[in-house]
């Protein structure tokens, strides 16, 4: 058992930055996931990690296979496509839904023409599903810095953040904060999907941060425990496909993502399960 | 002039260059209980976020003399699927003290718990939202409403899907806040409620048909004018100015309430 878990991870170096790098993005992603979920933009996330993608190629034309003009590129294209969906939706008839699958699917064309223009096949595989394995130290403190400024950031927005969730229209009558503050998280989806994609890819980045939150939500009635189930989740998935993939030599990228999604039907069983022995408290 | 709380002058207001509601001017006085009264579309809810700031004039102006405001939406903008209690959603009404980082005290608490008090929810502070009946949802609002501490009051259709005991106990906490000097603004759609409860009343179909006292306001006459401007309107969508133009006998009639209430003022 020792050597089935802990093994792996005393005795290589590059297991020990896998975990390090996983669970830094669970704990960070989680609860960005968690606010993506309650604002009905569980897809805008998976928009968003499509369209980082000519960003990133473009770092990878221009520069190669190296972690920070990608993740610039990534982080500039996707902030364009967020803030440009969130003006047009603000400005135009056009909902932010609609404003950012266009954009997005502008960016993953372009993207795809980009990285299919002058990169093989592996590359392509590379900027799709990362490679957590072969986090160096710059991927590292790229994503321990993530997470830092997303903890920050969330813990000093987390009244906006809610009000803007649960009432804007009042938000909006007694301050003036509600629209930074939604670009703000815009950034923070953002600046997570590009940390997640040295690890998990591009596509993938976004399981980590959407996975957890819609597990959490069977789980608990409230946002603070949310993001607490949330990260909890994402760390111990994110665990155990590290250690599967050890084992069976798989890519981990996806494999992270097949273990939350098979732990997925068994834990609304079980939540289902919980919410009919937990009586419905009649209304006084 | 002190009595005076909003001075509407020629307002106009609406989305995307298009208006909903349509050259306003009147005042509202001070620690007055007011209903706003009108069909659907007619500009009711539009009214209610430009005073709120919500909704920027596309002309005319919205002079403002009170200290605080609260605004009330209707309870359809509000997401109760979110997962929080009723103190989360209670004690966004210390956001005018607070703001985005001020830290609750445990005083805020002791006034929240009063205001949960006040509107019949002794010790619900830690049930979640989705487990409130319709009632139940609207006594909290009303709590954080109260814990604004508002000169200017604003109630989007503040009764709807809500039972006539709450109704009831709802009225009851506005009488009291314009008791207190606190200008009340309120929509709503049931005539005899407003008949019986409310000293003034506006009434508007995208245009000011008649502002006074609800005995005058709400006569079968201004309420047969109402429902023929908002069929007017429906067709020309939108262009007041080709309107009033066209239409002799409609800027007669708009000049008619300004009279009535200048006469009451």
């Amino acid at each position: 058992m020792y050597d089935a878990v802990v093994g792996p991870f005393v005795q290589y170096g590059f297991m020990q930055r896998a975990l390090l790098g996983s669970v830094v993005l669970s704990v960070s992603c989680a609860p960005v996931g968690v606010f993506l979920m309650l604002r009905r933009m569980s897809l805008t996330g998976d928009a968003m990690s499509h369209a980082i993608l000519p960003g990133a190629a473009l770092g990878f034309l221009l520069f190669g296979l190296d972690i920070l003009p990608m993740t610039i590129g990534g982080l500039v294209v996707g902030l364009v496509v967020a803030l440009g969906s969130g003006l047009v939706s603000r400005f135009t008839v056009q909902k932010e839904d609609a404003s950012m699958a266009a954009f997005y699917l502008i960016s993953l064309a372009v993207g795809v023409l980009l990285v299919s223009w002058r990169g093989s096949s592996v590359d392509l595989m590379h900027v799709l599903f990362g490679s957590v394995l072969a986090l160096n130290d710059e991927a590292i403190g790229l994503i321990v810095s993530i997470a830092a400024v997303t903890f920050l950031a969330v813990g000093f927005c987390w009244r906006g953040l809610v009000a803007e969730c649960l009432d804007p229209l009042f938000l909006r009558s007694v301050s003036r904060i509600g629209g930074p503050v939604h670009f703000l998280f815009l950034v923070l989806v953002v600046l997570n999907l590009v940390g997640g994609f040295q690890a998990l890819g591009t596509l993938l980045s976004v399981g980590l941060m959407m996975l957890p939150a819609v597990a959490a939500r069977f789980w608990s009635n409230d946002v603070r425990t949310l993001c607490l189930i949330a990260i909890a989740i994402a760390v111990v998935s994110s665990l155990g496909g590290l250690l599967l993939s050890y084992h069976a030599s798989m890519p981990s990228g996806p494999h992270h993502h097949a273990r939350r999604g098979r732990l997925h039907p068994v834990r609304i069983f079980w939540s289902k399960r919980r919410a009919c022995e937990r009586a419905p408290v009649a209304p006084p | 002039m002190s009595d005076i709380c909003l001075e509407f002058k020629n307002l106009t207001l609406g989305y995307q260059g298009r208006a909903a509601v349509h050259h306003l001017s009147g005042t509202a006085e001070r620690g007055v209980l007011t209903a706003i009264v009108g069909a659907n579309g007619s500009g009711k809810s539009t009214l209610m976020k430009g005073i709120a700031g919500i909704l920027m004039p596309i002309s005319g102006t919205c002079e403002q003399h009170f200290g605080r405001l609260a605004y009330l939406p209707q309870q359809s903008e509000l997401d109760r699927t979110f997962p929080a209690r009723v103190v989360d959603l209670v004690s966004l009404g210390f956001w005018q003290d607070r703001g985005l980082l001020g830290r609750i005290t445990r005083r805020d608490r002791a006034k929240l718990a009063a205001c949960l008090d006040a509107v019949g929810l002794t010790g619900f502070e830690k049930r979640p939202l989705d487990s409130l009946s319709g009632g139940q949802m609207q006594r909290a609002l009303f709590a954080r409403t109260m814990l604004q501490n508002a000169d200017l009051i604003l109630l989007d259709e503040p009764f709807n899907a809500v039972d006539e005991r709450t109704v009831g106990d709802l009225l009851c906490l506005i009488k009291e806040w314009a008791a207190e000097g606190r200008t009340v603004l309120c929509v709503l759609h049931d005539h005899a409620l407003v008949r019986e409860h409310f000293r003034q009343t506006l009434l508007i179909a995208r245009k000011l048909v008649a502002w006074g006292s609800t005995s005058e306001v709400l006569t079968s006459e201004n309420l047969r004018r109402a429902r023929n401007f908002h069929e007017a309107w429906d067709e020309t969508a939108g262009w007041c100015e080709d309107e009033r133009s066209n239409s002799s006998s409609v800027a007669r009639q708009d000049d008619e309430p300004k009279q009535r209430v200048a006469a009451h003022v």
